[in-house]
């Protein structure tokens, strides 16, 4: 298939030789923003996962007289909708503290308050500011920490920042498609008098159609192996990166095998982008043919 | 087999090249189309190889009418015309045997038999020796020649030659001329655009004589022509 011979003379064509290198820079751009995609996309879902369907309730320590916490737990797993409570220990609520605070905030004598762990019925929506009414009855300056109301702000921003990479990656094609189309075009000019000859011949538009396709095919290729080539050693710089940081709450700049799959839609989408937008160029300029 | 009634062409808003312009052209005929430079031969021809569509009158070919018949099927009718152009337009990227392929492979005809078939006619028009010779290092009269075999490998029902001896010495023009008999005798239809009076009578076929945009048919040179 690839040692077709053309009838077209395209390896003369100047305006061919830089569909490669335009392919390529889009292919590697492409990469980027979809891979940077597929990060936040993860992240999000890690967080909606982990962090939806459930709260934190705080007590400052100096409200932790003899049985507050016990009477505060009762009252929680009476609640409608909560379907486990659990006692934070007092090592693991420091231990949260130790990225923020450094090794010290085990030694000092910091107060730390109480934490109570609580885990809702996935669906359900619990009224955080009646059940702080309410558990303040026994702790008046307890808190109710519920994590979806600045969780689902920064899920937004994410989600924001998702569609946009995906828009960018949209113009990054369309571009792509522009590029092909003006050097399907110019290749149309420079091979007007043979196309006219292969036409008087009885070729069919299918016929000259696939000649400017298996071209494309041959010259998006070529760019787009060498753009997704030059993205995964970006990426994979990236993720190296990445494991050095001690961020928990970042989104893991690693990308899963999976993600590693969907990558190769980039190339992949640019080629067959690459074919179609040649195919369908050549064959609405031939339709002008008597 | 091909037919004009009252066919007129004009370029744009021009005056008309070619006016009311009627003639049939019977299965396995042989014609001559003649006519001083400027008459519009190459425009008939255009006409007849389905490369222009006439601003007015009916054009059948093969017993279509081509302003009937779909876009879709118009290169099965191409498929069955050669043409010979006067400047060959031969693909210099292409060697002498690639050339003369292409009417095949526009065809689909399989790889073996376009390969004998090529070989075998290129032989027999004295080009046996330069088959992957390109144009550009072919004489003219080879090039014409190369034209010639292009236009009829894939033995078409109606052959249109566009001053097809020009560029060759008399000896090869009437040996040119001799294979489009040949071919011409197998049932293809032949139409020879030229101006060369002296091979139009010595073959002595019908004329179709081209003057101020309108078109006559004869059964000879007239003695002002011949003389």
């Amino acid at each position: 298939m690839f040692s077709r011979h053309s009838d077209l003379p395209f390896e003369r064509d100047q305006s061919t030789r830089f569909l490669p290198w335009i392919v390529a820079l889009m292919v590697f751009l492409g990469a980027l923003m979809f891979a940077a995609a597929l990060v936040v996309s993860d992240a999000v879902d890690t967080w909606d996962n982990s962090l939806t369907g459930r709260m934190t309730i705080q007590i400052p320590e100096n409200e932790t007289p003899g049985d507050t916490i016990q009477k505060l737990t009762e009252a929680l797993q009476s609640a409608k909708d909560i379907t486990s409570v659990r006692i934070v220990p007092d090592a693991e609520a420091r231990a949260l503290l130790i990225p923020w605070l450094g090794e010290g905030v085990l030694e000092s004598g910091l107060p730390i308050p109480s934490l109570i762990d609580v885990e809702i019925d996935a669906g359900s929506r619990i009224d955080s500011v009646l059940l702080q009414a309410r558990l303040a009855e026994i702790a008046p300056n307890v808190a109710v920490d519920d994590h979806r109301a600045w969780l689902s702000a920064l899920i937004d921003l994410a989600r924001t920042a998702e569609i946009l990479a995906f828009a960018i990656l949209a113009l990054i094609a369309s571009a792509a498609v522009v590029a092909v189309i003006f050097t399907t075009q110019s290749g149309l000019a420079v091979h007007a008098a043979i196309i006219e000859l292969l036409h008087q011949m009885g070729a069919r538009d299918s016929y000259i159609a696939s000649q400017f396709q298996l071209q494309a095919l041959m010259l998006s290729l070529r760019g787009g192996v060498a753009g997704a080539a030059a993205a995964v050693i970006v990426l994979l710089f990236f993720g190296w990166i990445g494991r050095g940081i001690d961020a928990a709450f970042l989104p893991s700049l690693s990308l899963s095998l999976l993600d590693w799959i969907f990558l190769l839609l980039v190339p992949a989408g640019a080629v067959t982008i690459a074919m179609l937008t040649a195919r369908v160029t050549v064959l609405r300029a031939l339709a002008r043919m008597p | 087999m091909l037919r004009f009634e009252n066919v007129g062409l004009r370029y744009g808003v021009g005056p008309e090249v070619l006016r009311d312009v009627s003639f049939a052209l019977a299965p396995g005929s042989f014609h001559f189309l003649t006519g001083s430079s400027g008459a519009g031969k190459t425009t008939l021809l255009k006409l007849m190889y389905l490369a222009l569509r006439p601003t007015r009158g009916l054009v059948h070919v093969f017993g279509q009418d081509v302003s009937m018949t779909p876009r879709t099927e118009l290169p099965d009718l191409r498929q069955n015309i050669g043409v010979v152009f006067q400047d060959f337009r031969l693909i210099n990227h292409l060697t002498a045997v690639e050339n003369v392929a292409l009417p095949l492979r526009v065809g689909g005809a399989k790889q073996v038999e376009i390969d004998s078939h090529v070989r075998e006619l290129l032989s027999w028009v004295g080009l046996g020796e330069r088959l992957d010779a390109r144009p550009s290092t072919l004489s003219g009269g080879q090039q014409q020649r190369v034209a010639i075999a292009r236009a009829v490998i894939n033995r078409p029902r109606l052959l249109l030659a566009d001053e097809p001896t020009g560029n060759v010495d008399d000896r090869i023009a009437v040996r040119l001329m001799y294979l489009f008999e040949e071919l011409n005798k197998t049932g293809t239809t032949v139409v020879i655009a030229t101006h060369n009076n002296a091979l139009v009578e010595k073959f002595g076929h019908p004329i179709l004589r081209l003057d101020d945009a309108e078109l006559s048919v004869r059964r000879k040179l007239d003695t002002k022509e011949t003389s």
